[in-house]
């Protein structure tokens, strides 16, 4: 069999990116939470948000540190595996990479060090304001990497002359149309993330009657928080559908596996796409309501793959069912955050065991939707890489043959199932410790600064001694 | 339309000066990760990595900002030296992705310690191997056509290249050495001293044999070096008199001038090597104003970067004030 040098550089970096993305998702939304914690805990002085801020803390401090290191990949895929890309978008793309580092980075790395071991070396007020900083850092990055993304779906203010973008309008290129969409729509997604991670964390933990006090206030905050977001992000979703349909129509037909161009179209719920025959198999759908959704019009036309050649079309299949379950997903958030609500009264909600339980297994939701959300925009961007001006096929490394493409693709298979293995490890460890602190009297550490995972201080191995019984019931 | 300032010439500066910064940072403490399996005991292990600790991920931020600041002042080095070195570039990643992660994992751990010993350990020397054979294949220069990489997987692989990948070892392992006799004290210390001369003469026989070969390699360098050997010799010279100067001071247990002239030497031979290629960034075709990117994307990051980089110096200064004098055991972590 040939192998596909495309093929297994797109493969290799969806692997890189997908691993790279869960990381960042969830350190964003974390960060604003601790930013909002440490505010609490400066203004009213009760010692449970500085028990919480510490705690989720150090969950930050490991995730980060694995963002950080999957992060290093990142900035080296673009030239080994599509340098025909790097090449032709450098004079656009060089900056926008280069400006996140710079503004974004060096920030986080500056300030997570006061965040993370400075409590008792600076001042209350600079603590809180390394909390900020780091919290806007991780919005800051987001910024940068996303006008990079979407200038890639929806190119604007360059010019090509001799096989490179010249940018003839830095304003329309970093704020290109699908921009504000995606900026609103990750930074909620992200928010999202955080909530469902704290709140699944928060149910675990009133579960088996761990500090309870503190923990129903967590949940409590994001319970609040997913009811206001959770809708929100549908609206959100919704705009930035149209604003696909506006910009790159055959990403939002692969989305509602629509072939032919017509008006009336229904609104899917299930199908088998069928790319070889430019059809669907067992549909099941809602006479009208994708028509009435994306041209608010009962009998709106919309186009179908078919405007375009076959090999032209993204892959359908992969579209079609990220989108139903990414959307499935933010769903099931609604719900959760409607049953919330419905558990405020007579503060049942932390005490509903079903609810939590639910919870629980929610915490997952999020990567799983922002993952498939991410497959959605990026598959169906398919055959492009940059929107209409250059194909996958164009960009990739000349020079790369199948079987380079294939070792490094299984080299960092290999890398990452070792080392996140690992990290996801430590991190279970960190979570089934929890908030009590079981070093309390072990005051003397003198820790230093800019060490992500450093803050977190739990063995890596369970202890002998605490074997069984890992916890104390509720502290010292 | 000329412009006002010959931007690429300035980004050369700025990236060549951020290139020895990273060289010069992480050096110390890729050789430091490189000596570890040979440290006399685990304790010394521990000030070993508690010695580079506090800094070793600011270091790493800089290779990220050269990756991303390459491809926005020179995409043609980027997209060429990328493709060229695909599978070094990979073994480079890999290595300091174990090295960055046994930094966190192994003063977590007990009894799975000697497992995170070995990752950053050997993560640190595949990570210095890669880019010694990264400046060995710059020096080679790269099969091109129109832009575009067009050899062969393994061409940064050749005898030459594998020599300058050990001859980064050997320097990286005497700034990690000299790193060491600066921050520690007592048996560590006297451990540090004792390699350090055996090490400075590894790095001069085989820097001797590279400058030697280089010419062999390239016709350019040839043709430079035996056109200008009136003044040619100074940098030579000047890298004699560090490594003097590190031998001198080594005998007479100084603590601060073994590193201080270990850096001159790096910064002497790295200028040797500017001077013998200058101004082919990607030899023998692509000469600095080749590879530029466009006027107003150069300017557009140059802006940024003037007002963000003195911030940014004056945090890494401040880190390293912050922990300066010697390091302990038990100043780390349980």
């Amino acid at each position: 069999m040939e192998l596909d040098p495309v093929f297994l550089s797109r493969i290799q970096f969806a692997f890189v990116v997908s691993f790279h993305a869960i990381f960042p998702v969830f350190t964003i939304g974390l960060a604003s939470f601790i930013a909002v914690l440490e505010g609490l805990a400066f203004k009213t002085r009760n010692p449970v948000w500085m028990k919480l801020s510490t705690f989720w803390t150090k969950v930050f401090a490991v995730v980060f540190g694995m963002g950080v290191v999957s992060g290093i990949v990142m900035s080296f895929q673009f030239g080994t595996n599509w340098s025909n890309f790097a090449q032709a978008s450098a004079n656009f793309l060089g900056p926008m990479l280069s400006y996140e580092v710079l503004t974004a980075f060096f920030l986080e790395a500056a300030f997570l060090g006061v965040l993370l071991f400075g409590r008792d070396k600076v001042p209350p007020g600079a603590h809180l304001a390394s909390a900020i900083l780091v919290a806007t850092g991780t919005f800051i990055s987001a910024f940068w990497i996303l006008a990079a993304n979407s200038w890639m779906q929806t190119p604007a203010g360059v010019e090509l002359r001799d096989g490179m973008f010249h940018v003839v309008s830095w304003s329309e290129a970093i704020f290109s149309p699908s921009f504000p969409f995606r900026f609103m729509h990750m930074a909620l997604a992200s928010f999202l993330t955080g909530s469902f991670v704290v709140a699944g964390v928060s149910a675990w933990y009133l579960l088996r009657g761990r500090e309870v006090e503190a923990n129903r206030k967590a949940l409590s905050m994001c319970l609040w928080l997913i009811l206001f977001i959770a809708p929100a992000q549908a609206v959100v979703g919704d705009f930035h559908g149209l604003s696909t349909l506006e910009h790159q129509p055959m990403k939002v037909a692969a989305m509602e596996g629509h072939w032919e161009t017509s008006g009336d179209v229904p609104l899917l719920l299930f199908a088998i796409p069928d790319q070889e025959n430019q059809t669907n198999h067992f549909e099941i759908g809602i006479p009208n309501l994708a028509s009435l959704i994306l041209t608010h019009d009962w009998h709106g036309e919309i186009k179908g793959l078919e405007e375009v050649a076959p090999e032209e079309q993204p892959p359908v299949a992969v579209v079609f069912w990220a989108f139903r379950i990414m959307v499935g997903i933010g769903m099931l958030m609604v719900l959760f955050a409607l049953a919330g609500l419905c558990l405020r009264a007579g503060g049942r909600y932390w005490r509903t065991r079903w609810f939590l339980q639910g919870l629980r297994g929610m915490s997952i939701a999020p990567f799983l939707a922002v993952l498939t959300g991410w497959f959605v925009t990026e598959t169906g961007r398919a055959p492009w890489l940059v929107y209409g001006l250059m194909t996958q096929a164009e960009a990739v490394t000349p020079s790369l043959t199948g079987g380079m493409a294939l070792f490094t693709l299984i080299g960092y298979v290999v890398v990452y199932a070792m080392v996140f293995t690992a990290g996801v490890y430590y991190l279970m460890r960190v979570l089934f410790v929890g908030l009590e602190d079981p070093h309390a009297e072990d005051a003397v550490e003198s820790d230093r600064p800019a060490r992500p995972l450093s803050a977190a201080h739990v063995p890596f191995e369970i202890d002998d001694d605490a074997h069984g019984n890992p916890v104390n019931q509720g502290g010292h | 339309m000329q412009e006002p300032f010959d931007l690429a010439l300035i980004w050369a500066f700025i990236i060549g000066f951020g290139i020895i910064m990273y060289v010069l940072m992480d050096g110390f403490d890729l050789g430091v990760g490189i000596l570890f399996p040979f440290a006399p005991d685990e304790e010394s292990r521990d000030i070993m990595m508690n010695s580079v600790a506090p800094v070793w991920d600011g270091n790493e931020t800089w290779l990220v900002l050269g990756g991303a600041g390459l491809l926005a002042a020179f995409p043609l080095v980027y997209s060429i030296f990328l493709p060229a070195l695909y599978i070094g570039v990979f073994l480079l990643v890999a290595g300091l992705i174990f090295r960055g992660v046994a930094f966190e994992f192994r003063f977590k751990a007990r009894t799975s310690r000697y497992l995170w010993n070995w990752a950053f350990a050997g993560g640190s020397t595949v990570a210095t191997f890669a880019q010694g054979a990264v400046v060995g294949a710059y020096i080679q220069g790269f099969n091109t056509a129109d832009g575009v990489f067009v050899g062969g997987p393994f061409d940064w692989l050749t005898p030459f290249t594998l020599l300058t990948g050990v001859g980064m070892l050997a320097g990286y392992t005497l700034l990690g050495s000299t790193w060491l006799i600066l921050k520690t004290e007592g048996e560590l210390q006297a451990w540090a001293y004792r390699l350090t001369t055996p090490l400075l003469l590894a790095v001069l026989v085989i820097f001797g044999v590279i400058s030697v070969w280089t010419p062999f390699v390239d016709d350019l360098v040839r043709e430079r070096w035996f056109s200008n050997l009136s003044v040619i010799w100074i940098l030579p010279a000047f890298t004699l008199f560090f490594a003097y100067q590190i031998f001198r001071s080594v005998r007479n247990r100084a603590e601060g001038m073994p590193f201080v002239a270990t850096i001159g030497l790096f910064v002497t031979t790295y200028l040797g090597l500017l001077v013998s290629r200058w101004p082919y960034v990607v030899p023998p075709e692509y000469t600095l104003w080749d590879a530029a990117s466009a006027y107003n994307s150069q300017l557009f990051l140059l802006l940024g970067l003037l007002f963000v980089i003195p911030i940014v110096l004056a945090y890494t200064a401040w880190t390293y004030w912050v922990f300066r004098g010697k390091v302990r055991a038990d100043a780390g972590y349980h």
